[in-house]
């Protein structure tokens, strides 16, 4: 009954639409470049407690008898104005800002794509409503609102106060303030698909068969999203870390002891006359990263699909 | 026209709304209230005047109350005092709105005279080296924190050259043009290598799409110049989408204000919503938050003008519907 079927050749198939796509990929020099460089800081970022222990354990402890120590083997870049070690200190900034610029700007795209899926397939009234309440916060003057959103008192909105006097809840309520407000471009890319995706035969013929709005949603519209949801969401990446080193440069993001690039800015600007190579490595960080993630999100849309996609910030 | 004014403002109006009521509840969730800054100066208070005050100053009333009393009285032109200026939230805004519509007008104009040819040339000559410098250069400017890069820059010119002003404004009206124009240097000099590389890839992806189309090759075919072809046929069309792109990019406009402002110690919008928000300067903090969000939609207006006057397809009218 059931005859195996003949085994694919690559002489019958042809090249699998996966290496089509790596094939794409390796073409564009640059992206392959950012995505060799961010592998690079992942790991380095990674090792950074082996990187301490190997310089004597004693990389974030404060020496004010060794404060701005020049490089040395003990200290690859120097001690900074607290006589910690630089590059320890650089390392776990790193982690820091990957960690928040990856989870800010999944959580993002996934709020994203739930509204401009509502919006796109259920169209109509509640699409034109979703849609100008999209444009209303795209409109805002982002990092004003970003600032206020910061200096807000948890304690006021009922966090508990065991968890506001937390280390980590810094870490935490940025990732939660640029979700908040990172959605808007991936809910416009979506919408904008979903609502032709809909007139497609495929959905028509699922919706004949009495399939629930959500499993056709889930099955047969959010596949078809993965290539452009995937780009939008590497772009943001770059976006995100530059959010997140800004507010924290301005004394409401990551706080200290917890390092990240750009709460090290803060610290530096103060010494930026006697040691301006202090300011200049957890910038030049950033800068390395975002360029990368961009080159990335460039590359992969090239490779993803040449023409769907309209970049858009 | 009017009809199209009313139904482009409205939205408008309602976001403006809106946004004043989040922005005050937001702006009430912040450390502390206007009575505790007064504990802190007079430490003779004790809680029953403290409570007392609050009902005086309708602290202890619900959020939407506070809010309707808030608006009534903004409505009237009574916008409150500030704290930190000690002057009425108004005044304090003036001179920071001249001075913010002055950086960031030149930053604008200079990163559109640049993005804009920059993005046509690359354009014309897709894939060359030049083309490449460009998008190299276009994607250094998105990527580079700008807080950094005024740092940097404020390094290399005001301490190691020593030519320029690490911040201020100088003492307007005395020396020459020079004396106040280099204040304005630095600070210009980092909003637009900020936004000069998102414009420039918008334009070369507007042109070159453009180019793409059956039009250009007609022009062509009848014997019109390259020079021509670009900036006679193609540049009014690729500038539809550029121009609604640059539009949607006004918030962030506001945002490089308020870092380059804060880097460069420039008194404008962008530092005093930062000095206000830090300052518990409630009163000044949500008036700059609401005129920097006016400004943005006014912005968006303009270009939406500016669409309609672009593409003879669109018509006032057909807008309205």
């Amino acid at each position: 009954m059931t005859t195996p079927l003949p085994t694919p050749t690559p002489a019958h198939v042809g090249e699998s639409p996966w290496r089509l796509l790596w094939r794409r990929f390796l073409r564009h020099r640059m992206a392959v470049a950012g995505a060799g460089v961010l592998a690079m800081f992942a790991l380095a970022a990674l090792s950074a407690p082996l990187v301490e222990a190997q310089l004597g354990g004693a990389g974030m402890s404060v020496d004010l008898l060794s404060r701005f120590q020049p490089p040395s083997a003990a200290h690859p870049l120097g001690t900074d104005e607290l006589g910690r070690d630089i590059l320890v200190r650089l390392l776990y900034g790193g982690r820091v800002s990957l960690f928040v610029g990856l989870t800010a700007a999944v959580a993002a795209a996934c709020f994203g794509t739930v509204v401009g899926l509502l919006a796109g397939y259920h169209g109509g009234r509640f699409d034109a409503f979703l849609m100008r309440f999209t444009d209303g916060v795209i409109a805002l003057p982002l990092l004003p609102l970003l600032i206020v959103l910061a200096a807000i008192d948890l304690n006021k909105l009922g966090v508990p106060a065991g968890v506001v006097a937390s280390e980590h809840v810094s870490l935490y309520r940025i990732v939660a303030i640029v979700a908040l407000v990172g959605w808007t471009t991936v809910a416009r890319l979506v919408r904008g698909t979903a609502l032709s995706l809909r007139e497609r035969p495929f959905v028509r013929a699922a919706e004949a068969q009495g399939a629930t709005a959500f499993r056709i949603m889930s099955v047969h519209i959010l596949p078809n999203l993965a290539s452009p949801i995937i780009v939008a969401t590497t772009l943001s990446v770059g976006h995100v870390i530059l959010l997140e080193s800004v507010l924290s440069f301005l004394g409401l993001g990551i706080q200290p002891p917890i390092a990240s690039w750009g709460n090290l800015l803060t610290n530096a600007q103060d010494f930026i006359l006697d040691r301006p190579l202090l300011g200049f490595y957890p910038g030049f960080l950033i800068f390395v990263t975002v360029i990368a993630f961009n080159f990335l999100g460039d590359g992969l849309q090239d490779a993803l699909d040449p023409r769907a996609i309209e970049r858009r910030r | 026209m009017a009809q199209f004014l009313i139904h482009r403002l409205w939205p408008s109006l309602l976001v403006l709304g809106l946004m004043s009521f989040v922005a005050y509840s937001l702006i009430g969730l912040m450390p502390g209230d206007p009575v505790d800054l007064m504990i802190t100066a007079d430490p003779k208070i004790t809680s029953e005047d403290a409570a007392r005050l609050r009902q005086l100053y309708g602290l202890d009333k619900p959020i939407v109350e506070r809010y309707g009393n808030w608006l009534m009285a903004a409505l009237n032109g009574d916008f409150g005092y500030s704290r930190l200026f000690a002057k009425p939230v108004m005044e304090a805004l003036k001179p920071a709105l001249a001075n913010t519509v002055l950086l960031l007008g030149l930053s604008f104009a200079l990163a559109l005279a640049i993005a804009l040819p920059a993005g046509i040339i690359a354009a014309t000559r897709p894939y060359s080296k030049l083309d490449y410098a460009v998008n190299a250069f276009a994607f250094a400017g998105i990527s580079v924190p700008s807080f950094w890069l005024g740092l940097m820059l404020i390094v290399v010119f005001a301490v190691l050259l020593g030519v320029l002003p690490a911040g201020g404004t100088g003492e307007l009206g005395k020396g020459g043009v020079w004396e106040n124009l280099k204040y304005l240097v630095l600070p210009v000099a980092t909003l637009t290598i900020a936004s000069v590389g998102g414009h420039a890839r918008y334009m070369r992806a507007a042109m070159i799409e453009t180019l793409r189309q059956d039009y250009i090759r007609t022009a062509r075919a009848i014997g019109a110049g390259e020079t021509r072809v670009v900036l006679h046929h193609a540049l009014r069309n690729a500038l539809i989408p550029v121009v609604t792109i640059i539009a949607l990019d006004f918030g962030n406009l506001f945002s490089g204000a308020l870092i380059t402002e804060t880097i460069f110690s420039w008194p404008g919008m962008g530092r005093l919503i930062y000095d206000s928000v830090m300052g518990n300067d409630f009163n000044l903090a949500l008036v700059a938050l609401l005129l920097a969000t006016l400004l943005t939609l006014v912005g968006n207006f303009l270009a939406d003008v500016a669409y309609v006057a672009l593409d003879p397809r669109i018509s006032f009218r057909e807008v309205e519907r």
